[in-house]
């Protein structure tokens, strides 16, 4: 008697326990951790908003190594969490070598690309990160007073060429004949965490008359934003609202909703719906940030350029070019 | 009259110098606030209980083997090769040319190919410190560590302008044709009722690693060349006064190292990842120094370290998915063994030296 009273509660314990792994998401970040005041912040703020507000709560896991990819995977789909959540375009491969041994597992990449034929369990989210990157550049081309204005990215990778590439387009689509200045940090992934450089090259950019600085660069945006404040001239921060950064000093922040597209996966749940999603302009999955920080730097010419801008994005009358579609940019020479 | 027994110094400092880096991360993972005897629990449940934990375990221990060897090859001729991972790089590079661009019938003939090619770039690497070493007396330690530099950024541009597929978003390379892919444990030792190994990275270039080990004892103890080695690494001039040229063994001893730490891109290019990325060794070149050191440059004891430090990261990745402690201070635990097994050796030696004399001398 004792012992099936023990093995039905046992039994229960474990309907119970399952039940509540199964509604349980979990969310994997990039190698560049889970602080990085930007990219995987906002995954991470858009999941602590998720269970804030449904009273639900998720796994998270900030890797060490490049193998730890499947193994994170693996492990959280074998402890029957869904869906199973990344950040960062690495992550491509390693789900896609995944994604087939659990199939009633859904997995979502964000930034990365698995085939959805292949693969018809995971949803690739892109980020039209080109056309957020235009507006900046057109907000950035009207504010320049000297007619030279600056990019800082992080890593040379073509993701960041991609932010480069469209800034400059629309820095030239304001002032033809302005100059853009583009360097990148560095080579390694060190160059998304080095404020210290990010400060050097901003300095340099402003020795050869930059005024305004779009720093894409992670963590060593933090260095490029506060050396534009110390040398008071304007600085764009990216990925999430960095306005507050510097108050007044900083002119805006190219919006990437990571945090909203994270918290709609969560919100989802199991019957997250697979495929390829492409945010853009017109699905408000990128764009600029205008708040009380910066509300005097933007004039009202501004905001209608920008207006403007985005309405004929979105209509499609305006192209903008898309570095990873060719490996190439019309606007800029790295 | 030796100061100690060898098995003191073999045995009784390491298995020391490990209990008090337990005790002082466990004072650690008291201090946030998380049970130190869980999260022990966690790592050798996680690590060494399930296969697929001893696979993940193997594969970290594989690179650490190789880069161990490596370090410790190099200290037989008084050399401090720090550039492990750089030559790890170049080698991973090697593993890739040749498996891309040579259509392979089959693996284990690839295996073989890209062996000699991650050991000929890994040399190669080394050979232009070691040669700066030998002829100009550029010191290695300077050159090696600003050749990791050089490599990471060769490497970013080779994969990224060179061999990444047009556009793909990651800096590595393509996909390596199937016919390389080298069988892991999953392959070898699961059976249809018996699912070992499960996912797990480890390949068949663990047995190469173990290989590498025993040619390691053969080179240094039982060649002509090992002594000639170890008679550089003890008294250049005394060397050079028996006949040993001094640049030919520095550059031997640097290419044999450098080749060691580039087949450490056998295991992460062509076994795991099966492509090349961008952050393949991961530190495991600078790992490499601390197996060395805690293995006291002996085959046998790199390869014990290497398990160890295999077993510290995989326990980590366990105690990362199960637990809140975060990252940073996963990283601190294994520091600390690094800490107490290599640095502070001399805080566990010194003490018990004067303990074991002190014995002697009453036992005399």
């Amino acid at each position: 008697m004792t012992l099936m009273t023990k093995f039905l509660g046992a039994a229960a314990a474990m309907a119970l326990s399952a039940g509540a792994a199964l509604a349980e998401p979990a969310l994997i970040y990039d190698l560049g951790g889970k602080f990085d005041k930007s990219f995987n912040e906002a995954a991470f703020n858009g999941a602590t908003k998720w269970a804030e507000e449904n009273g639900g709560s998720f796994r998270d896991i900030e890797l060490q190594s490049e193998a730890q990819r499947e193994q994170a995977l693996r492990r959280f789909a074998e402890a029957g969490l869904n869906p199973v959540i990344t950040t960062g375009f690495a992550f491509s491969t390693p789900i896609a070598n995944v994604a087939a041994d659990y199939p009633d597992t859904k997995f979502v990449t964000i930034d990365g690309y698995v085939d959805p034929e292949a693969h018809p369990n995971v949803l690739s989210i892109l980020f039209s990160e080109h056309q957020g990157s235009y507006l900046v550049g057109v907000m950035a081309g009207m504010a320049s007073e000297s007619g030279t204005v600056g990019f800082v990215g992080g890593m040379d990778i073509p993701l960041i060429r991609k932010f480069a590439c469209g800034y400059a387009q629309g820095v030239k689509a304001v002032n033809p004949d302005a100059t853009v200045i583009a360097n990148m940090t560095g080579t390694t992934p060190a160059a998304w965490n080095d404020p210290v450089k990010g400060s050097e090259l901003a300095k340099a950019q402003i020795s050869q008359g930059a005024d305004v600085i779009f720093a894409a660069a992670g963590g060593t945006g933090i260095g490029v934003l506060q050396t534009a404040a110390d040398e008071d001239i304007l600085s764009i921060g990216v990925d999430s609202n960095q306005n507050y950064l510097h108050p007044g000093k900083v002119l805006t922040s190219m919006l990437k909703r990571v945090d909203v597209a994270v918290a709609d996966a969560m919100a989802a749940g199991e019957d997250l719906e697979t495929g390829v999603k492409v945010l853009g302009l017109a699905e408000d999955g990128v764009g600029v940030a205008i708040d009380d920080n910066n509300a005097e730097l933007v004039s009202g010419d501004m905001t209608t350029a920008v207006e403007e801008a985005k309405a004929k994005i979105i209509a499609g009358d305006t192209e903008v070019h898309d570095y990873t579609a060719d490996d190439s940019c019309p606007a800029l020479t790295f | 009259m030796e100061r100690m027994p060898a098995w003191a110094d073999v045995v009784l400092i390491p298995l020391i110098s490990l209990l008090l880096a337990a005790i002082l991360s466990a004072l650690v993972i008291l201090a946030i606030g998380e049970n130190p005897v869980e999260a022990f629990n966690l790592m050798v449940e996680g690590a060494l209980m399930r296969s697929a934990g001893w696979g993940y375990t193997l594969y970290y221990a594989t690179n650490f083997i190789f880069t161990g060897l490596a370090v410790a090859v190099a200290f037989h001729a008084r050399m401090f090769n720090i550039g492990g991972e750089g030559q790890a790089m170049l080698g991973g590079l090697g593993v890739a040319l040749v498996s891309l661009y040579i259509p392979w019938p089959h693996w284990s003939l690839a295996l073989l190919g890209s062996c000699v090619g991650a050991a000929l770039f890994g040399a190669a690497w080394a050979f232009i410190p070691a040669y700066l070493q030998a002829k100009r007396g550029s010191h290695i330690v300077i050159t090696t560590i600003m050749f990791n530099f050089i490599a990471a950024a060769l490497l970013n541009y080779v994969l990224v302008s060179l061999l990444k597929p047009v556009g793909a978003m990651d800096p590595a390379s393509a996909n390596f044709p199937a016919a390389t892919h080298l069988p892991t444990f999953q392959d070898m030792f699961a059976t249809a009722e018996n699912p070992l190994f499960r996912g797990a990275p480890a390949n068949v270039t663990f047995f190469i690693a173990l290989a590498a080990c025993l040619f390691v004892w053969l080179l240094i103890w039982r060649t002509r060349l090992g002594y000639e080695i170890r008679a550089q690494g003890f008294s250049e001039s005394a060397a050079k006064y028996a006949g040993i040229s001094p640049a030919r063994i520095i550059i031997i001893a640097m290419l044999i190292s450098g080749a060691l730490a580039g087949m450490m891109g056998v295991n992460t290019a062509q076994g795991e990842a099966e492509r090349l990325v961008l952050n393949s060794t991961e530190g495991a070149g600078f790992i490499g120094i601390a197996v060395a050191l805690m293995g006291r440059n002996h085959p046998l004891g790199v390869l014990l370290a290497a398990i160890l430090f295999g077993f510290l990261y995989q326990g980590g990745a366990e105690l990362a998915l199960w637990t809140n402690i975060p990252r940073e201070l996963i990283v601190v635990i294994q520091a600390l063994v690094i800490l107490f097994t290599g640095a502070l050796d001399n805080m566990v030696r010194m003490p018990l030296e004067r303990i074991f004399m002190a014995l002697n001398r009453k036992g005399a």
